[in-house]
C-alpha cells in the first residue's frame, strides 16, 4: 500500500522483458540526467480503502454546505428541489458514464436521452435545433459569439454588463484572444441602457449578448434589444436561467438568434461549481455554424426508428482546422441528470417550480422593504434574484452566516459601485419560515 | 468557359461571370452534403477563399478565379448539394459575380491547358 503503482515488481519485470529492456532506468535512458528528479515524488504513502474513505469524510465535513445552511445565494448557481428520483435513474451502470457516446450508434439509449434532452431545450427556449449540449453555461456563451462571428463575418460583440461577471472574463479569455472586439456597457436601474446599445451598435457588431432574466435578477427587454441588434445585421444572444423561462416568454419568440444557459438549474447539484452543464440552441439559420454533436432521429431499413449522430462527424474529423469550433463532445451525464428532471417535472411541474420562485421571491421583497437603513437600489421587474442595499454589508454577511444563513453574494467585488450591495436568490426551496428568519435576522443585525 | 488552376470554371456573358467547380474537383470530392456560399453584396478578390465545399471525405476551399461582387447566389445548393456532383458546369454552379476586371479573364486557362494541369 506504500505506492500508487498497482503493478508488482514480477509484472513489471515482465513488462520490461516483453520490451526487451532490463530495468526502468534504462527504459527512460532517453531523458537526460538532469531533467530527471533522481528521488522519489515527496507525497505521502498511499491509502487503504477504509484509510481514504475515513480521511475524505472527515474532510468533507469542514464543508458548509446547504444541507445544513440555509441558501440565499444565486448568482449563477441555484439551490433548488431535486427529486431522489434523479440519482436513482441517473446512477444506473447503463447510464452512468461521464462520457460522451464514441461509438454512438451502438448506444441507441445514450443517443435516445440526447435527442430528448435536445427536444426539452428547444421547447424551452424557442429554438429550433440544439446541440447535445456543452460543459457550462459561460462557455455557452463563448461558442455562441464564435456562431455570430462565423455568419456575419464581422469580429465585434456587445455585452451588457448585467451579465454575469464570470462569463464576461470566460469571455474576455477566450473570444479576446481570438481577436474578438469586445464592448461592455454599463446599466441604469440594473438593466441595459438602452441609449448606450444604440450608439454601441454598428455595421461592425456581430451579436449582442443579454442575460435574461440578467445577473440582478432584472428582466430586461429582450425584444427591443434584438430588434436593435437586427436592424444593424447583428444576431442577438439571450443567456437565459432554464427555470425562468417556464414562466417567461421564450426568447426565440422575442426575436433571439441564439439561445445560451448554464443548466444547473434544472436539477443539477450545487457541487462546489460543478459539473455543470452549458446549453446552446439556434434558428434553423445557425444550423451549419452550431459546434459540437446533434442527435437526429431517423429509420432503419426496416422501418424501424433508431437514433443518430449528426453533423458532429463534420466538425472534428473532416472539417479539421477549418472547424468552426474545438468542441466536439458534450456533457452526457449532466445532459441526462437534466432531462430526466425536466421530465419527472413536466411542462406545469416546471412552471409550478418557477412560479414558486417568483413569488417567494417577492413576498421576501416586500418584507425586506420593511427594515429600516436597508434600500432595493433598481425598480426593475425581476423573476427570483434581487439586489438589496445594507450598511457594512460584508460584516452583515458574516454575522448572518453566523446563524447559518447564506445570505447573499456581495456585488462590489465586481462592481465597484455597487458598494455594501448584496445579491440574493430566492428558489422553491426556501419555505415562509426561512424567508421570515433571514428578514428577522438581518433586521437585528442592522441595529 | 475558362477555367483556374483551383478546379474552378467561369462562364462570362458581358459583366456578369458564373463561377462554379469542375467535374474533375468534383469527382475527386466525392459525394457533396453542402455548400457554404458567400452572401449577395460581398466582395471579393481574386484568389481568395469565398466559400468552402463539404464532401463525406474532405472540406474544400473555392477560390475566387475572378475579383467582383456576388449578384446572386445558387440557393438551391441548400436544400440539394449534389448537384455540384450530378451537373458541375450547369444546375451546380455556385455564384454569379459582377467582375471588377474583366482583363483577369484572359489570365484563365482554357480547356486543354486546364486538362493538362489535371493529369
Amino acid at each position: 500500500m506504500s505506492t500508487y503503482i498497482p503493478h508488482t515488481s514480477t509484472e513489471l519485470q515482465e513488462m520490461l522483458n516483453v520490451i526487451g529492456v532490463k530495468t526502468i532506468d534504462e527504459l527512460f535512458a532517453e531523458i537526460p540526467n538532469n531533467l530527471r528528479l533522481n528521488k522519489d515524488l515527496d507525497i505521502p504513502c498511499g491509502m487503504s480503502e477504509l484509510e481514504m474513505t475515513r480521511e475524505l469524510t472527515s474532510l468533507s465535513e469542514i464543508n458548509k454546505t446547504v444541507d445544513k445552511n440555509v441558501c440565499f445565494l444565486g448568482g449563477g448557481a441555484y439551490d433548488h428541489i431535486i427529486p431522489a428520483a434523479i440519482d436513482h435513474l441517473l446512477l444506473r451502470g447503463d447510464f452512468f458514464t461521464a462520457y460522451t457516446p464514441y461509438q454512438p450508434e451502438v448506444s441507441q439509449g445514450t443517443l435516445q436521452c440526447i435527442y430528448e434532452y435536445q427536444s426539452l431545450i428547444c421547447s424551452l427556449t424557442g429554438m429550433d435545433q440544439t446541440n447535445a449540449s456543452l460543459y457550462e453555461g459561460a462557455t455557452a456563451n463563448v461558442e455562441a459569439i464564435k456562431m455570430a462571428e462565423a455568419q456575419t463575418g464581422r469580429k465585434k460583440v456587445i455585452l451588457l454588463d448585467t451579465i454575469n461577471p464570470a462569463y464576461r472574463k470566460v469571455i474576455k479569455t477566450i473570444n479576446g484572444a481570438q481577436d474578438t472586439e469586445i464592448i461592455t456597457l454599463s446599466f441604469e436601474d440594473g438593466v441595459c441602457d438602452v441609449t448606450k446599445l444604440a450608439r454601441a451598435i454598428d455595421d461592425k457588431t456581430a451579436a449582442v449578448l443579454v442575460q435574461y432574466p440578467n445577473f440582478f435578477g432584472c428582466l430586461e427587454d429582450i425584444e427591443n434589444i434584438a430588434k436593435m441588434a437586427h436592424e444593424a445585421g447583428a444576431l442577438c444572444i439571450v443567456c437565459a436561467n432554464p427555470i425562468a423561462l417556464a414562466i417567461l416568454e421564450a426568447p426565440g419568440n422575442l426575436g433571439a438568434d441564439i439561445v445560451t444557459g448554464e443548466g444547473q438549474p434544472l436539477g443539477v447539484p450545487l457541487s462546489f461549481g460543478g459539473p455543470y452543464i452549458g446549453f446552446l440552441a439556434a434558428k434553423k439559420a445557425l444550423l451549419r455554424k452550431m459546434p459540437g454533436r446533434i442527435v437526429g432521429k431517423t429509420l432503419d431499413i426496416d422501418g424501424k426508428q433508431g437514433f443518430v449522430l449528426t453533423l458532429q462527424a463534420r466538425e472534428q474529423h473532416i472539417r479539421r482546422e477549418k472547424a468552426g469550433s474545438n468542441i466536439c463532445s458534450n456533457q452526457a451525464l449532466v445532459a441526462l441528470n437534466t432531462t430526466i428532471y425536466m421530465s419527472l417535472m413536466g411542462a406545469e411541474g416546471l412552471k409550478e417550480v418557477a412560479l414558486h420562485c417568483f413569488q417567494k421571491a417577492h413576498y421576501m421583497k416586500s418584507e425586506l422593504a420593511k427594515i429600516e437603513k436597508l434600500t432595493v437600489p433598481f425598480t426593475s421587474s425581476f423573476f427570483h434574484e434581487m439586489v438589496i442595499k445594507v450598511p457594512n454589508a460584508d460584516s452583515v454577511l458574516k454575522r448572518m452566516e453566523e446563524k447559518g444563513i447564506f445570505a447573499g453574494i456581495a456585488l462590489e467585488k465586481y462592481y465597484p459601485n455597487l458598494k455594501d450591495c448584496i445579491l440574493l436568490a430566492v428558489t422553491e426551496k426556501r419555505t415562509k419560515s426561512e424567508i421570515d428568519d433571514y428578514c428577522k435576522y438581518l433586521g437585528e443585525a442592522l441595529k | 468557359m475558362k477555367f483556374s488552376k483551383e478546379h474552378e470554371w467561369v462562364k462570362l456573358e458581358g459583366n456578369t461571370a458564373t463561377i462554379g467547380i469542375t467535374d474533375y474537383a468534383a469527382h475527386q470530392l466525392g459525394d457533396i452534403v453542402f455548400v457554404e456560399l458567400p452572401n449577395k453584396g460581398s466582395k471579393f478578390e481574386v484568389n481568395k477563399v469565398f466559400g468552402t465545399i463539404e464532401s463525406v471525405k474532405t472540406v474544400s476551399d473555392v477560390y475566387a478565379p475572378m475579383s467582383g461582387e456576388v449578384t446572386e447566389v445558387n440557393d438551391e445548393l441548400d436544400a440539394n448539394p449534389a448537384l455540384v456532383n450530378e451537373d458541375p458546369t450547369g444546375k451546380g454552379w455556385i455564384v454569379k459575380i459582377k467582375i471588377s476586371d474583366p482583363k483577369e479573364y484572359d489570365q484563365l486557362l482554357d480547356e486543354a491547358a486546364y486538362k493538362a494541369t489535371c493529369e
